[in-house]
């Protein structure tokens, strides 16, 4: 039995850049290991666990994926045993000067990330946020020890500790999409005792922060009839207000727009109305920012649907996020995959497109 | 045995038992003004090896160790307490409270950390708005102060209230030979003064002031050197070492200190012109001994001796600094060596103090 808030923390204390998510894989390989038929790890790394429906073959297959890859930094030089850096992901400099790291050298080193003072920065950035590139990191370490243990490409993440807030609620790093591989993994608990005619496949993807590259790939694997990609969105905070933003602790999102698929979106609001279930519908003008700009497109294309959980302050070592709205979402799923009848592909038609009711 | 080793035999030595109580000094949050957490292990650590220890009217807590022989030297030694960090000041709603700083706190250091609130350590976080939600251009421009909020959660938290106050969240470490942590500026300084009450000589009668709010402007200490009223003063600080690459790696000639180069002499800073007499004596102890020291860039900033000088008549003062990297933020470094080679010097100086050293 898996227990959100630990299995949550325990993600979230690991790192796994983009490209290098080895260390949360070992983790959710963990964890999915006794709830799935299969496993397997995808040519670009994503990790797919099958759980098999039941009833005549051949089953219809849904996807849920949720990218297990996270935000970070990486060095591009040494300078006087100082380090120099770039970003993994979208990171906001201004975030930065002050932050708790490990720089994955030839061993993992604890280190801070440091602005210089106005002093030995061009006069005309005085006052001003502190540049990514003059942004410095610091080891602690005598310049001749880093010279040994750091080269340039090396990694570098966010080490702050996961903490409770009051509310059951956590903060911490790598929330994003680490809330989302918890629903998943909720979900397919839950399966464990519910009877579904679908076969299942759970991806914790890659690279979603830089190349979508997960979710362009496992799908054409996969071959799904459809596609759920589960992704934190945003909520509402300091400076964010407008009508991308859904308060914290209300209920899972349902995206609308181009990424998203007219009859998936209507099952899911349906579904969550007959649950009884807190939601919104969360636009999407263009694309959604999530895997499902790329499971969409994979082969001959792909439906899907975009569930977000909201979290305040994206991008940052002090992500939070509502535990209640990470098991709504989980839960959302289970219900939906229980009540997917072998036909249900057939609904998915653009004949008589379903329109999208204002809430 | 000849002088220098019996000097330097009797330094205290910097073990795993002092670092246990540097990490409890780092680890306890004492914000100018709310320095109590502080001054309770302070007052464990102290009243046991003084004659007399009493807190002021300000919340300094002041102790004498008398001399073992008439007419001594009086010497204060004063060591601030207090941490720069933040105070609540309202409540806006879902967990979020809008504060102020105390102290000089650089506002680009506060976003997108983990703080603690009030007495009981409450967890909370000062978030940013997600890079995704920024317009064009926004990212080179700083968030103000009144953007930011401290976020303990939208639950009911009936420990955090507006008056409380904030400090960062950073535990202490021991990193290589670094020491990590916040308000290691001036938890180096008060762990000092404590070794070297523990460690008094019996020729001077030394007057250790644990002093509050140096950093909202020396209040502490100008009233401690009143009610002390040495014959000379040190202030045991931490000051920043600046000793960072420069952006376009021309020679950085504006280090302030060199971290690894010991402590830091004040010859003169934005408050004080030490006495040179006073410094003439450390740079001997320092020569004769063997112990590396450093002269403190001459320029702004201040310590309390910037108070302590200018109380009554006058009192002869210098400061002694333990060079710290990226003072006034969440996150400091200092080295273990520089600490070790401060307290030696102090030591040294303290055993060696007669009221020669202020004969012109």
């Amino acid at each position: 039995m898996i227990e959100l808030a630990p299995f949550l923390k325990q993600l979230i204390t690991l790192p796994g850049l983009s490209g290098y998510e080895t260390p949360a894989c070992e983790v959710i390989v963990d964890a999915w290991r006794p709830l799935v038929d299969e496993l397997s790890v995808s040519r670009l790394g994503s990790l797919h666990g099958l759980k098999r429906g039941q009833g005549k073959e051949p089953h219809h297959r849904i996807l849920l994926s949720a990218h297990m890859d996270a935000i970070g930094l990486m060095v591009t030089t040494i300078v006087d045993g100082l380090l120099r850096i770039t970003d993994v992901g979208g990171v906001d400099q201004r975030i930065l000067p002050g932050q708790l790291v490990t720089v994955h050298g030839r061993r993992d080193l604890p280190a801070v990330v440091v602005q210089p003072p106005d002093r030995l920065l061009p006069p005309d950035q005085n006052g001003k946020p502190v540049k990514l590139e003059h942004l410095l990191v610091d080891t602690g370490l005598l310049p001749d020890e880093v010279v040994q243990l750091v080269r340039p490409g090396d990694l570098v993440s966010f080490a702050s500790a996961p903490l409770d807030l009051a509310g059951g609620v956590l903060a911490g790093h790598s929330l994003d999409d680490r809330a989302a591989v918890a629903a998943v993994t909720l979900c397919l608990q839950e399966l464990q005792h519910v009877r579904h005619s679908w076969d299942v496949w759970a991806v914790a993807s890659t690279q979603e922060e830089e190349t979508i590259g997960g979710a362009l790939t496992s799908p054409f694997t996969i071959r799904p009839d459809m596609a759920v990609a589960i992704d934190v969105t945003f909520a509402k905070g300091p400076g964010s207000t407008d009508y991308r933003t859904f308060a914290l602790d209300s209920g899972p999102t349902i995206g609308w727009g181009p990424n998203v698929h007219p009859a998936l979106h209507k099952a899911f609001k349906e579904l969550a109305q007959k649950l009884d279930m807190p939601h919104h519908m969360e636009v999407m003008p263009e694309v959604s920012g999530t895997d499902a700009m790329g499971i969409q497109m994979v082969a001959e294309g792909i439906p899907c649907v975009v569930i977000g959980i909201p979290l305040r302050y994206m991008h940052t070592p002090v992500e939070v996020v509502s535990l209640r709205d990470i098991a709504r979402a989980g839960h959302l799923l289970t219900d939906f995959i229980a009540n997917l009848e072998p036909d249900f592909v057939e609904k998915i038609r653009w004949d008589e497109p379903p329109n999208c009711e204002s809430e | 045995m000849n002088v220098k080793n019996e000097i330097l035999s009797g330094t205290p030595v910097i073990g795993a038992e002092q670092l246990a109580l540097l990490e409890r000094l780092s680890n306890a949050c004492g914000v100018s003004g709310d320095e109590g957490e502080v001054r309770a292990i302070v007052m464990e650590q102290v009243k046991p090896c003084v004659d007399e220890v009493k807190v002021d009217a300000l919340g300094n807590l002041l102790a004498i160790r008398k001399a073992r022989v008439e007419h001594p030297v009086h010497v204060m030694l004063a060591a601030h307490m207090d941490e720069v960090g933040l105070l609540l000041i309202n409540y806006e709603e879902n967990g979020l409270y809008s504060f102020a700083t105390v102290g000089g706190i650089d506002v680009r250091s506060l976003v997108g950390k983990p703080v603690l609130v009030g007495k009981d350590h409450v967890p909370g976080v000062i978030g940013a708005k997600p890079i995704h939600l920024t317009e064009e251009g926004e990212t080179d421009r700083k968030i103000p102060l009144d953007a930011l909020r401290i976020d303990v959660g939208p639950g009911k938290n009936g420990k955090v209230k507006v008056g409380d106050w904030v400090c960062f969240a950073t535990r202490f470490a021991q990193v290589g030979p670094s020491l990590r942590g916040k308000a290691l500026d001036n938890r180096l300084g008060v762990a000092t003064l404590i070794e070297l009450v523990k460690h008094a000589p019996d020729q001077i009668e030394l007057q250790a002031a644990f002093t509050v709010q140096e950093e909202v402007g020396l209040r502490g200490a100008r009233v401690a050197a009143y009610s002390l009223n040495p014959d000379l003063a040190f202030a045991v600080d931490s000051t920043p070492a600046f000793d960072l690459p420069t952006w376009d790696g021309t020679e950085n000639e504006q280090y302030n200190t060199h971290l690894g180069a010991g402590p830091a002499i004040y010859i003169a800073d934005g408050h004080t012109l030490s006495d040179p007499r006073l410094v003439r004596y450390l740079a001997e102890v320092g020569d004769s001994l063997g112990i590396p020291y450093q002269f403190r860039q001459p320029g702004g900033g201040g310590t309390d001796a910037g108070a302590i000088h200018l109380r009554r008549a006058g009192i002869p003062s210098v400061s002694v600094s333990i060079p710290s990297r990226y003072p006034h933020t969440g996150v400091q470094l200092a080295r273990l060596v520089d600490w070790q080679n401060t307290l030696a010097l102090l030591h040294a100086a303290l055993a060696g103090m007669t009221s020669k050293i202020l004969i012109r």
